[in-house]
């Protein structure tokens, strides 16, 4: 699988999601610069890592999602090609168009960074076919803006479709209540695109990839997208 | 010419930043404050001398950047 994580100014977790694309894949990602307009020839997934693009200025994500290589980012999605947003990148993939909806500041105003439970909704895509239906996972958050919010009919378009991806749960997998950490509308941490090629999450499955630090539950991802 | 560009929240959106500055405002006795709502004004200067023009060019402003539609609501003001 050949992936390229586009940095912008401010991305600092390019470094993470490269360590675990090249732990699993085995092939190290390129990294292409935002100003560039083209990805390389053959990519396969496109990376829009986490961070705090042009400082969240404006809005978070707005400035990177109108980067020059975006609009090579938004062939490659319309053409069927995979693109992961993660945190920042989710909010990216966001304002560029790319999914649905908008994240907000989280509810309670207060920077969330702790380790967060997660339920997989479905276990039949590129992204998710190594994890099973509601299994829940144990991975990392770290965003004062993850309050995901879209309008009803596209809320009831996600669910109806079911494009939601993962949701905020406790320990046991019940989903929601306190267990929900930035008042995200459905306990939504990710979502797909309608094709189910784009997959955009709050939470960091790039940080847990090795037991060293605390899991492995993110490995799943990286080797879904591996064998798909 | 000059513009202002002001940005806010759709209502019915809940703004956190707002409420916090609606709690301070109460703390500091500042009487009568029913709530606070937090927006962006931005300043523009523009060589375009035509108001339609100009209204026109901010217009596709907000639309490609200054406002997410989706929870923002903008409006144009020439000076």
């Amino acid at each position: 699988m050949r992936a390229a994580i586009i940095l912008f100014p401010g991305s600092n977790r390019e470094g993470d999601v490269f360590r675990a694309l090249a732990s699993v894949t085995g092939r190290a990602p390129a990294i292409i610069w935002h100003g560039e307009h083209d990805l390389p020839v053959g990519t396969d997934l496109v990376v829009l890592p986490g961070g705090f693009s042009y400082g969240d200025y404006l809005r978070c994500g707005a400035i990177a999602a109108r980067s020059p290589i975006m609009d090579a980012v938004r062939v490659h999605a319309a053409r069927g090609g995979r693109v992961l947003g993660i945190c920042n990148g989710f909010q990216i993939a966001c304002e560029a168009g790319l999914l649905p909806g908008v994240l907000m500041r989280n509810k309670n105003l207060r920077f969330a960074c702790h380790m967060q439970h997660l339920r997989v909704e479905r276990a039949d895509t590129a992204f998710t076919a190594h994890y099973r239906k509601f299994q829940v996972i144990k991975v990392a958050i770290a965003h004062g803006e993850g309050n995901y919010t879209a309008d009803a009919e596209t809320l009831a378009r996600l669910e109806g479709e079911g494009r939601v991806a993962f949701r905020y749960c406790d320990d046991v997998g019940l989903v929601g209540g306190a267990a929900n950490p930035n008042g995200s509308v459905h306990d939504i941490a990710g979502i797909y695109s309608e094709r189910l090629n784009v997959l955009g999450l709050m939470p960091h499955p790039e940080n847990l990839i090795d037991p060293l630090v605390g899991g492995t539950d993110g490995r799943a991802l990286f080797e879904s997208l591996l064998a798909a | 010419m000059k513009a202002n560009i002001i940005v806010t929240l759709k209502h019915g959106l809940l703004d956190p930043q707002g409420k916090a500055i609606e709690g301070a405002l109460k703390l500091l006795d500042v009487p009568g404050v029913e709530s606070v709502r937090q927006g962006k004004i931005f300043e523009i200067e523009l060589a375009e001398q035509d108001r339609a023009k100009a209204q026109d060019l901010l217009k596709t402003a907000c639309e490609k950047l200054l406002a997410n539609t989706i929870v923002e609501n903008y409006r144009i003001e020439l000076v």
